[in-house]
């Protein structure tokens, strides 16, 4: 399985965030050169799983993101912590918009 | 054999369903479904209370600071501990504190220092790295990870699978082979430190358990110190069976408390929800699948009880608390599995807890030694040491 997200980018539309489905997943948010500046996800309280979500980041655009991709993930807690894990490990960082608010003990990743 | 619970063990269970009811329950209904961790502020105001109630370090000898309580107790309270959405893997978030890696204890005065006493107090995490790509319930043969010796150092080469914790630890212990040729003989276990050059997680392993984790290992030409073996060269499969019954009674007791909430939940649900003009209570189906809920329960804390005071008696309980391990595991995941039948389609949903019980507990068959391999124990404790 490859764990980096490798989806293409969607532009963040109205459009393209009403026909998201209300399941339960990771996201990304990236800036116009698409530089990933957000990684969240749709838990068991977002009232429309990753709709609900994206349409937060539409109306508050975390560090003025312009597109986004989604996985539809059961395990969204474990995927999206292996996600800002994978991030740091790339690039150094978390997400701009991930730093301020960095989840308790997020551990280390090596990917080859 | 009296297990009735004294008056003391009354007032610890009462103090701790408290406890669970006042400040666990309320914290998280804010919370993900599947979170484990509270946040910090609460983690650390929580962790201040139990220990003010004398409770910390529940699984920690006296001498070195924990509760010091004995097994039996210990039981009552995991019991109630669990009884929450979160309380399987993660009893009370963790606020009673937890004895970390237990063969520590037979460390030096040095690697104490360095690792056991730190980890104690909350300032360094560890890990427990025994399992490989290979297999994991029978270390002795499994173990392809290897440790060569050159000069005072030893280089290790290997892979570890289902790791929990490594990628948010500062050390671990890791079991490699020494001696190609010798089966359990041929183990030995390190005290590794997860900034060493050649120590890598690869990647997580999701699972059920989603929100904890497990990891795989890599291991390149890593480096350790001849002082950084823990016990002896060749003894490391003693370490890693160290401690490991006595591990699975709480294991046991978890499951129990799990149960005892699910089966709670179906009760009230039962006697309030009404079908064809009556409520679900008075339906001979339900009524047996509440039967049998009890029974599981208490059969499965009666053998958990015994497995602990035999323990606390001192006496063998190997085989005890390998069937209280096996049989609240299976018993844990009947009763959830009910419970979310008598509710119906609520059941399924993360409004309501059963659905990560469900989960959660059908890992339990599975970890701290496969149910299978329990009675494999079990099986060779009544027929013969000879037993292969």
């Amino acid at each position: 399985m490859a764990i980096r997200m490798t989806k293409p980018w969607i532009e963040l539309t109205p459009e393209a965030v009403k026909v998201l489905p209300g399941q339960l997943g990771v996201y990304q948010l990236a800036d116009p050169e698409g530089h990933v500046v957000f990684i969240g996800f749709a838990g068991g309280r977002s009232l429309f799983g990753l709709r609900s979500e994206l349409e937060r980041a539409l109306r508050e655009r975390p560090a003025s993101a312009t597109r986004f991709r989604y996985e539809v993930n059961q395990q969204y807690t474990s995927r999206y912590r292996e996600l800002l894990m994978l991030h740091v490990a790339d690039h150094g960082t978390l997400p701009v918009a991930n730093a301020a608010d960095p989840p308790t003990g997020l551990g280390r990743l090596a990917p080859r | 054999m009296n297990l009735e619970p004294t008056e003391e063990q009354r007032q610890i269970v009462a103090s701790v369903r408290r406890f669970v009811r006042e400040q666990i329950l309320p914290l998280e209904a804010k919370l993900d479904p599947d979170a484990s961790e509270l946040p910090k502020e609460d983690f650390d105001r929580l962790t201040a209370m139990v220990r003010e109630m004398g409770f910390w370090g529940l699984d920690i000898p006296a001498e070195y600071g924990g509760a010091g309580v004995d097994l039996v107790t210990r039981t009552l309270m995991a019991v109630e501990m669990s009884q929450h959405r979160a309380g399987l893997y993660a009893p009370c978030y963790g606020v009673f504190g937890s004895a970390g890696l237990a063969q520590l204890y037979e460390a030096t005065e040095e690697q104490k220092q360095k690792y056991l006493y730190p980890m104690l107090r909350g300032e360094k995490r560890g890990f427990f790295a025994l399992t490989e790509p290979s297999g994991g319930s029978d270390p002795a043969r499994a173990i392809r990870t290897r440790a060569v010796k050159d000069g005072s150092d030893w280089i290790i080469n290997g892979s570890k699978v289902f790791i929990s914790g490594a990628d948010r630890a500062h050390f671990g212990l890791l079991f490699a082979r020494t001696e190609p040729a010798q089966g359990r003989s041929g183990i030995t276990c390190f005290i590794v430190d997860t900034d060493m050059k050649g120590f890598h997680v690869r990647r997580v392993v999701h699972t059920l358990r989603s929100s904890h984790y497990a990891t795989e290992l890599e291991f390149e030409d890593l480096r350790v110190p001849e002082a950084n073996v823990l016990g002896e060269v060749g003894k490391g499969f003693a370490i890693a069976n160290d401690r490991l019954s006595r591990q699975r009674i709480p294991y046991a007791a978890a499951c129990i408390g799990v149960a005892v909430k699910a089966q709670a939940l179906a009760i009230e649900y039962a006697r309030q929800r009404e079908t064809f003009g009556a409520p679900l209570a008075t339906r001979q189906a339900v009524q047996w699948m509440i039967v049998d809920n009890e029974i599981d329960i208490r059969t499965s804390l009666w053998l958990t009880l015994a497995a602990a005071h035999k323990a606390d008696n001192g006496q063998p309980y190997r085989m005890e608390a390998g069937m209280a391990k096996l049989v609240a595991s299976e018993a844990g995941g009947r009763v959830v599995d009910r419970a979310m039948q008598i509710h119906g389609g609520y059941g399924m949903t993360k409004d309501l807890p059963f659905e990560r019980w469900y989960r959660e507990m059908r890992i339990r068959r599975v970890g701290e030694g496969p149910n299978e391999v329990q009675r494999h124990v079990i099986a060779r404790d009544l027929l013969g040491a000879g037993l292969r």
